[in-house]
């Protein structure tokens, strides 16, 4: 089981919309995905029209007195799962912190899955606290949207250094480019040198398109409901690369 | 995978196709459309339903280029599946070599996994034969929430069945619950219950494709389930169990003259045995002319079908036999194996010539006839109650004098003797059952079937030995034996005088166990004449 996570300080750039069409296409390609939204905002779980709502909350949830297992839900798309979010997740560094091994404690719970799914992509909230610690710690990948300004190249910098510093297992990042607005020449200047410069920055960027914009009014991935647009191609870019870059075996065979 | 939540039947007008009923409840909707396809089914069991006996179900399902094996408890639980290729042959001829399953199929030719390690150990040495067909037109709907979100899968079925019978089967809806949802997905199950013309399944699909082919499952056994009462009129009784015996006979003709599995000629000589015994016990209770004419028949029938058995009870045990070799090694005896196909091959044709043959035919019509001309008008007396009695009674005193008899230097025959009146007395307790405690039956029958072991393996070893020789002359005859085959037969050989050997030491106790005061009881309680 691979564990992706689409990671950024910051909110708006592009996260839930990438875990969401990453998480559909690796299940189309017949991987047992699982999505867990961790976000309070809970945006993931409604494009899946799923109702934000884990029973006993985040609470019983990072404790361990609710099974995993128990909150997961079925989307409307065949091999794909979702751990919806929950208001109460706002909560969850409270809860983190009372566990042991609070750093860790986010791997531990997904372990019990591993025969159950292939891939875990984790949707996080923009922040930078215990919850993405957690996340760091339990991701095999970390997919980092960064809009193509000098300041989030720095902030790639600084999660660099930062994750580099850990003891142990330390999660690979793709960084790739997200929101790209094509009359900026800036942006186009910057998605253009920085993959050449760095391996750690996809060759896949997305643009910003009304098709993205449009999925929280369709509530479905872009990748589903219009397979044939620029924004499901780039997205199946990304996918392909994070997959190649992960060192993801074939999928299981289908039953 | 999503586990199906509730099976309906759906009633409606037998002209218009099925659809998914419309529902009142608004706290969900069903979706419109849903692509159709066609799923064509082949059930599969043994002609003893060992399956369904053990509560599985096996199908083959074949569509859009795939065939899948799958396998299930009663209750749709998946135990194993198994992907087979391409979308052809569901039921054609065996023999093709393109790594498909052809049936019948015994357990060694299905590939090796999951699914032939749960299958093996339940349908033993026979083999798979499509039990019914059915051409399935599957339609899927969405039960959606009032988020529209999918909160359960329905699956109609509209199902033709076209093996052993043709004709169209009731429409089946499936509830399948996503997972997550099985809440709401039951509350949308009590909403489609008191829609009209919806019906909680009673079996499932396999049931419904039999019943609607006008089959049942388990409508085959090889045991005489006649049920008798002590006072019907004992010639009624016979006439009614010989006619039982002879539609076993006959359901296992065509599979003995295919050579499907082994256990039909098996059950087909159990059956000519069992008849055989009933007109040599029957005495004054039939008319004489009965028995002049049909024993030596019945005798015919048995002797042209032991060459074939005795084959077959040595190809069943050649695996064993040759991975218990220690001089020897399998590769050597492998010229032993291929003559004993050889054999078996001209033996097996010799059988389907003689139930094919005239005679054969001749005895079929006109055993009926002159069963149904006793049942027509059968004496009244004496009732079967005392017939049972006096009979088990009488074969019981049999094998209790001619065991006695035995001691440690009587020669083979008389072993083999006494192991005929064992059978005789076996005979009767089957016949008769129907008019005994089911628990008082069992015991009784248990403790002469561990008699019959031993002498069965007494004897069988003592005929193997003898065919073995003959084999071996045989082979040097006709050139097909080196050396060392020879020498590993001579293992076998000795292997035989072993096991005969420990048989023989066994008779005593085991005799004094079936003799003593507690087994003479167990069958005394089956001398009590029933009214």
């Amino acid at each position: 089981m691979k564990i992706l996570a689409t990671y950024n300080i910051k909110g708006g750039v592009g996260k839930t919309a990438t875990a969401v069409n990453i998480a559909y296409l690796a299940a189309k390609d017949g991987y047992r995905v699982l999505l867990w939204d961790l976000d309070p905002q809970a945006a993931a779980s409604f494009l899946f029209r799923v109702r934000p709502r884990v029973k006993g909350g985040g609470k019983a949830l990072i404790a361990g007195k609710r099974p995993v297992d128990d909150a997961i839900k079925a989307t409307d798309f065949d091999n794909l799962d979702l751990l919806p979010a929950d208001f109460t997740y706002r909560n969850l560094d409270l809860h983190l912190d009372s566990e042991r091994k609070s750093t860790r404690r986010l791997r531990s719970l997904l372990t019990p899955l591993r025969r159950e799914y292939d891939v875990v992509v984790l949707d996080c909230p923009p922040s930078i606290s215990l919850l993405s610690e957690n996340v760091l710690h339990a991701a095999d990948m970390l997919l980092v949207p960064l809009i193509p300004t000098t300041l989030s190249v720095r902030t790639l910098d600084q999660l660099t250094e930062f994750i580099a510093d850990f003891d142990g297992h330390r999660p690979q990042i793709l960084a790739f480019f997200s929101m790209i607005d094509r009359r900026k020449r800036l942006h186009l200047e910057i998605a253009a040198q920085l993959p050449a410069q760095r391996d750690d920055v996809a060759a896949t960027a997305i643009p910003a398109l009304s098709a993205i914009e449009q999925m929280s009014v369709r509530r479905t991935p872009v990748a589903a409901s219009a397979p044939r647009s620029q924004a499901a191609r780039c997205y199946r870019e990304l996918w392909q690369e994070a997959r190649e870059r992960a060192k993801l075996p074939d999928p299981p065979p289908q039953p | 995978m999503q586990k199906a939540l509730r099976e309906f039947v759906l009633v409606g007008a037998a002209d218009t196709p099925a659809d998914v009923p419309q529902i009142a409840d608004p706290r969900f909707g069903i979706t419109d459309g849903g692509k159709a396809r066609t799923l064509r089914r082949t059930w599969l069991d043994t002609f003893d339903w060992r399956l369904y006996l053990a509560g599985l179900t096996l199908e083959l399902r074949t569509g859009r280029g795939t065939a899948e094996l799958v396998l299930t408890a009663r209750d749709g639980e998946l135990i194993a599946a198994e992907r087979t290729g391409g979308s052809t042959s569901a039921g054609s001829a065996s023999g093709s070599a393109d790594g498909r399953p052809h049936w019948p199929c015994l357990a060694g030719e299905l590939s090796l996994g999951p699914l032939r390690e749960h299958l093996t150990p339940v349908i033993g040495v026979r083999a798979l034969l499509p039990v019914a067909r059915a051409t399935s037109v599957l339609i899927e709907r969405r039960a959606v929430n009032a988020d529209d979100k999918t909160i359960a899968t329905l699956t109609l079925d509209r199902m033709t069945v076209t093996y052993p019978k043709s004709g169209p089967a009731p429409a089946r809806l499936t509830v399948s619950a996503l997972r997550g949802y099985q809440a709401q997905a039951s509350r949308l199950t009590d909403a489609l219950t008191a829609a009209p013309g919806v019906v909680a399944a009673a079996a499932p699909a396999f049931e419904s494709a039999l019943a609607a082919a006008g089959r049942k499952p388990g409508d085959y056994t090889s045991k005489i389930d006649v049920q008798l009462t002590g006072s019907m009129p004992a010639a009624l009784a016979l006439v009614t169990v010989l006619g039982r015996l002879f539609d076993t006979v006959e359901a296992n003709l065509s599979g003995t003259i295919r050579d499907v599995d082994t256990e039909f000629l098996h059950d087909l000589r159990v059956a000519v045995r069992r008849t055989r015994s009933v007109l040599k016990t029957a005495g004054s209770i039939l008319p004489a002319s009965l028995a002049s004419r049909y024993r030596p028949e019945f005798k015919w029938l048995g002797d042209l079908t032991t060459p074939t058995r005795d084959l077959d009870v040595y190809l069943l045990g050649y695996s064993s036999m040759a991975g218990k070799l220690v001089a020897a090694t399998a590769e050597e005896l492998q010229p032993f194996r291929d003559h004993l196909g050889r054999q078996h091959s001209l033996a097996q044709r010799e059988l389907a010539r003689g139930l094919r043959s005239a005679r054969f035919a001749r005895l079929t019509s006109q055993w009926r006839e002159d069963l149904a001309q006793i049942a027509a008008a059968p004496p009244r007396r004496p009732p079967v109650g005392r017939l049972a009695a006096r009979q088990i009674a009488r074969a019981h005193r049999r094998v209790i004098s001619d065991g006695k008899a035995i001691t440690a230097t009587s020669p083979p025959g008389s072993l083999h003797e006494l192991r005929k009146r064992c059978k005789e007395l076996r005979y009767l307790l089957e016949i008769f059952a129907s008019l005994h405690d089911p628990a008082e039956q069992w015991q009784a029958v248990n403790e002469l079937k561990a008699l019959q072991d031993c002498l069965g393996e007494f004897q069988d070893t003592e005929v193997q030995q003898a065919e073995l020789r003959d084999f071996a002359a045989q082979m040097m005859a006709d050139r097909s034996a080196p050396a060392a085959t020879l020498l590993a037969m001579g293992e076998i050989a000795a292997a035989l005088a072993i096991r005969q050997r420990r048989a023989r030491s066994e008779f005593g106790g085991r005799f004094a166990e079936f003799a003593s005061p507690q087994g003479l009881a167990r069958i005394g309680a089956l001398t009590r004449v029933v009214a």
